[in-house]
């Protein structure tokens, strides 16, 4: 195993994000990027920053909200958590993530035929 | 749904992104705020939590950097950065944003207007209402003019009852000469031009009166109230837009005429039917009174039911010939009159007649000089970018990316489009306005042309277009030059440089070989229409004036019209006599149509004691005219001409022209062959050819001409008088005296226009020299922008060569031998480019044939005169930088590096 951390495939960090917010409610970016690194093992390559690109993009299409408020440790801090919508959202988008991750591992786990003829 | 929230979200946080930056700073703050703590909690000292922390988050300026990405319009965002850049550095450029922004308006502005000519002509729907199924029923063209193209009343009733192809079918009076109305105030009468239409004329066509109403079925019975329309420029130039026109009468041409109504500005008669004239009212048609008699004397236009075809009108109207009698009282005219004259075609084309061509030859030119325009841009961004080189090499290397140097310069173009077009816009409004306001240019349409959405829609095109054609080539050039080249100080010489030269010669080589093809087209035209200029006419136009004569030769109780033919006599002999006797006046005449106007036919005579001939031809165009009237317009003749002495009681006179005489000779038995003195006979009546004439060109100064018979206005009743006079003087000089002298004669007499007959042969030439014009000076724009290409590409050259041009001289080489090499460079491109073009040239030339006159399209004299021009002009251009290259001073090349 390649001590190398996993890049992040396109689209699969907006997953991340809404999932732990509908786990954890609301959340600070902060919280949010340690939580999924934690979650990962710190198996994800995560540019922290990269968190609010994504925060963002998922605010602007409705499926989170924000609020400025004070964290445990009494530092000012914007959270997020997740809407109507975005839960709506979460479902369809897990289930697609089901569908293909089962996929590739059916494909990735695909043997090589030698020759016998199988009858399955 | 959130696909579009999310494009309203980021609409809204590219207007707000200094706020939204300030809320993510503090974001990213609470951030490694909240970080630093965890680190310390796990033990790390301050500094070190603090970098960890920023390690973490991966740096905050490329945080941000995705945020704005992520949230706003990223390209928009780079747009505005580049507009401002290039607004800086065009700015700092004023000469070459001039330049450039000059050439482009003049190719856009030309495009533009150019485009909005076709548009009017070609591409817009006729100005009716669903004017596709608008149909002009005329017979096949032919030699005897409006006669034979012209229904008369009882046909035109017959054609109506008969047909089931139309909704329904209209038509207007043909003959109606200028000037036939004269509306009196009390002073002197004011000529005016009207035309009678058939009462459902407008209903046909879809056009409703501006105010008031247009005509009804009552309007033009038998002893209707006389009424009159006004076009909309009429009310405006003689009523001043006078609100309450409708309801007043006005004394015209004797009678009290109400007004009914003003036409709309979007209706122009003679825009759409009689290119080139001005039409200021309209008058009913009495179908059934006096014009029931005349002959053929409608045009007709008919309105197809819906789901009729052109075919099946064709069909249709060829079936009702067998119902269409010349005259109901004729009955051996039922049936025969219009055979095979019987033809529906499409309104639009028409009135657009063989303009198609023209037209697309014309578009053809002002696109060259688009693309000419795109390619000297081209060149001259070359030029720019070779000094930018480094300046982008330096972005490169710093890590922006290919795309977003080609973004650059493309915005880069794309404002200097956007400043082409404005300036464009501005030019073409100029001329497009001017052209509109051309009415003596026989065009049609001419006069509702303006600059609509269209043609702004045109514009902006065109200029995307223009941008990407002179925005590309520079762009990735710059872009996929060699990035360590351009770094280093690379001197003169390198093969970047050498590279950058074949570019920029190819262009200019396109250049000239785009101009040729112009310049040779251009000439092909100038040539063709100065053998229009040449063709002999049969009469003389220079120094000959023309004048519509009022008067009045009515006599009452006058049984067979002798009585009203000799005060007619008596009127134009007077007229004749005092108008000869003003200084400078040679000769004086009168003819009731001018040549290249209107005119008639009256059947076909034939030779006293002939069979006829099977086939008889269209007869004769007929022309009313005075002894003299030949003479004052400069028509040869031979025999004699009429003299006052043939009256109504003696023998019956014509002249006819050499080719109808030539005609008769072929049919008839005459010893000597020669037409002259011999009789005629033309249904009942006999008539002696005392005189033959020249062939006059009647209709068109370019075609063929039908034959002409002249009758004497002693003997004939004339439709009108137009007082021909050629004068040693200017013919403008003659206008008072000769207009004075009409006045004491007929107090009544209109001001009528005093017309050149050389401005009726102008206008005839019109269209042909509106197109010449046209193409001529886009040529000549050519020319001059392929001139500025091959100056700017030598004197480039020679720049850059300087130093080595030093080290030449410094081993020898004479000033005369440097300049002579940097003339046979520019020789080298122009010879290419002329080469090409010439090649071209001949490819095309075909598809300009049918647009020349007496000219081959592969005239040698024309092909050898341009390419020799051209050759001249660029070596003309090339001299500049030439001088420029003989003066470097060795030493000073030498030193400066």
């Amino acid at each position: 195993m390649s001590p190398e951390k996993l890049d992040l495939l396109q689209g699969t960090l907006d997953l991340m994000v809404l999932k732990t917010l509908a786990t954890m409610g609301s959340l600070h970016g902060y919280g949010i990027a340690r939580r999924i690194e934690q979650v990962s093992g710190n198996e994800v390559l995560l540019n922290q920053g990269t968190i609010y690109a994504s925060l963002v993009r998922l605010e602007q299409r409705g499926w989170i909200a924000s609020a400025w408020g004070t964290s445990d440790n009494n530092r000012k801090a914007k959270f997020y958590s997740i809407t109507r919508s975005g839960r709506s959202q979460l479902s369809a988008d897990a289930h697609y993530w089901e569908r293909l991750s089962e996929v590739m591992e059916r494909v990735m786990s695909m043997e090589k035929a030698v020759g016998e003829k199988s009858g399955a | 749904m959130s696909r579009l929230l999310q494009l309203a979200n980021r609409i809204r946080a590219f207007f707000r992104s200094r706020s939204i930056d300030r809320d993510l700073d503090a974001e990213l703050e609470a951030h490694l705020a909240l970080a630093i703590d965890d680190y310390v909690a796990r033990g790390y000292s301050r500094q070190d939590a603090r970098r960890a922390a920023l390690i973490h988050l991966g740096g905050i300026q490329q945080a941000r950097e995705k945020h704005r990405t992520t949230r706003g319009l990223m390209t928009l965002d780079i747009f505005f950065q580049d507009a401002k850049y290039t607004f800086r550095t065009l700015f700092r450029d004023p000469g070459f944003t001039f330049i450039a922004v000059l050439i482009l308006a003049l190719g856009i502005g030309a495009n533009v207007a150019v485009f909005s000519v076709v548009n009017t002509i070609l591409l817009r729907p006729l100005p009716f209402a669903d004017s596709g199924r608008l149909v002009w029923i005329a017979p096949p063209p032919s030699k005897c003019g409006m006669s034979c193209a012209t229904y008369s009343t009882d046909a035109y009733d017959e054609f109506r009852e008969h047909t089931r192809s139309f909704t329904d079918v209209t038509g207007y009076f043909a003959f109606s000469g200028p000037g036939n109305l004269s509306l009196s105030f009390g002073g002197a009468p004011i000529p005016a031009t009207g035309i009678d239409v058939i009462h459902n004329f407008f209903q046909l066509l879809g056009v409703n009166a501006a105010m008031g109403r247009t005509f009804n079925a009552a309007d033009a019975e038998n002893g209707a109230a006389p009424v009159i329309l006004l076009s909309n420029a009429w009310w405006h130039t003689q009523f001043n837009a006078d609100p309450n026109i409708v309801g007043k009468s006005f004394d015209i041409n004797g009678r009290q005429t109400t007004v009914i109504g003003v036409l709309p500005t979007t209706f122009d008669f003679g825009s759409v039917f009689a290119p080139g004239t001005k039409v200021d009212a309209l008058t009913p048609l009495n179908l059934y009174g006096p014009p029931r008699n005349w002959g053929n004397i409608i045009t007709m236009i008919g309105r197809l039911k819906p789901g009729v075809t052109l075919a099946q009108a064709r069909g249709d109207a060829a079936q009702a010939v067998k119902f269409m009698c010349w005259n109901n009282r004729r009955p051996e005219s039922c049936g025969t009159a219009y055979r095979d004259g019987v033809v529906p075609v499409s309104l639009k084309s028409y009135v657009m007649g063989r303009l198609r061509r023209s037209l697309i030859v014309l578009w053809c030119a002002v696109a060259a000089i688009l693309l000419i325009a795109c390619v000297n841009l081209s060149n001259l961004l070359l030029s720019r970018a070779a000094a930018r080189s480094k300046e982008f090499a330096m972005r490169s290397a710093l890590g922006a990316s290919r795309t977003r140097i080609v973004t650059q310069l493309l915005t880069e173009s794309m404002i200097l489009s956007a400043g082409g077009a404005i300036f464009g816009l501005l030019l073409a409004a100029i001329l497009v306005s001017w052209l509109a306001h051309q009415g003596s240019i026989a065009l049609p349409m001419l006069s509702l042309l303006h600059l609509d959405g269209a043609a702004i829609g045109w514009t902006v095109m065109i200029a995307v277009v223009a941008a990407l054609i002179f925005g590309l080539a520079p762009g990735l050039r710059l872009a996929t030059g060699n990035l360590q080249e351009a770094l280093k100080d690379s001197g003169p010489g390198t093969g970047t440089g050498r590279k950058h030269e074949r570019i920029r010669s190819i262009l200019v080589v396109s250049e000239v070989a785009l101009a040729c093809m112009l310049l040779v087209g251009a000439g092909l035209l100038l040539r063709s229409f100065l053998k229009v200029l040449d063709v002999d006419l049969g009469f003389q136009p220079a120094r000959a004036a023309a004048i519509s004569v009022d008067y009045d030769d009515s006599v009452p109780n006058d049984k067979d019209g002798s009585l009203s033919a000799l005060k007619r006599s008596a009127i134009f002999q007077e007229v004749i006599a005092r108008v000869s006797a003003l200084p400078g006046v040679e000769a004086a005449g009168i003819v009731d149509y001018l040549p290249l106007g209107q005119n008639r036919a009256w059947g076909t005579p034939l030779p006293e004691g002939i069979k006829p001939p099977n086939k008889i031809p269209a007869g004769p165009l007929v022309y009313v005219a005075t002894p003299g009237y030949l003479r004052a317009m400069g028509t040869p003749l031979r025999g004699r001409d009429f003299a006052w002495s043939d009256g109504p009681k003696s023998e019956q006179v014509v002249i006819i022209d050499a080719a109808f005489a030539k005609y008769l000779a072929g049919i008839a038995n005459w010893t000597d062959g020669d037409a002259l003195g011999k009789t005629l006979v033309n249904g009942k009546s006999k008539m002696r050819i005392v005189g033959i004439a020249d062939d006059v060109h009647e209709q068109s100064t370019e075609e063929n001409t039908g034959w002409q018979i002249y009758y004497p206005a002693t003997q004939q009743g004339p439709s009108g008088a137009e007082l021909v006079i050629r004068t040693r003087l200017q013919p403008s000089a003659l206008a008072t005296p000769v207009l004075q002298t009409l006045r004491e004669m007929n107090p009544k007499q209109t001001a009528a226009d005093f017309k050149p007959i050389q401005m009726l042969v102008d206008h005839a030439n019109s269209p042909r020299r509106f197109f010449m014009l046209l193409v001529a000076s886009f040529a000549t724009l050519g020319l001059l922008l392929a001139a500025l290409g091959i100056y700017g590409v030598i004197g480039y050259s020679v720049t850059r060569k300087t130093q080595e041009i030093g080290i030449r001289m410094a081993l020898g080489a004479s000033a005369q031998r440097v300049e002579r090499d940097v003339l046979a460079g520019t020789l080298r491109l122009a010879l290419t480019g002329v080469a090409l073009g010439t090649i071209a040239s001949l490819a095309v030339a075909r598809l300009i044939a049918t647009l020349l006159y007496g000219t081959s399209p592969f005239d040698v004299i024309t092909y050898l005169a341009i390419t020799v021009g051209l050759l001249l002009v660029a070596l003309a251009s090339g001299y500049i930088p030439a001088r420029r290259a003989a003066r470097v001073d060795p030493m000073a090349a030498l030193r400066s590096n």
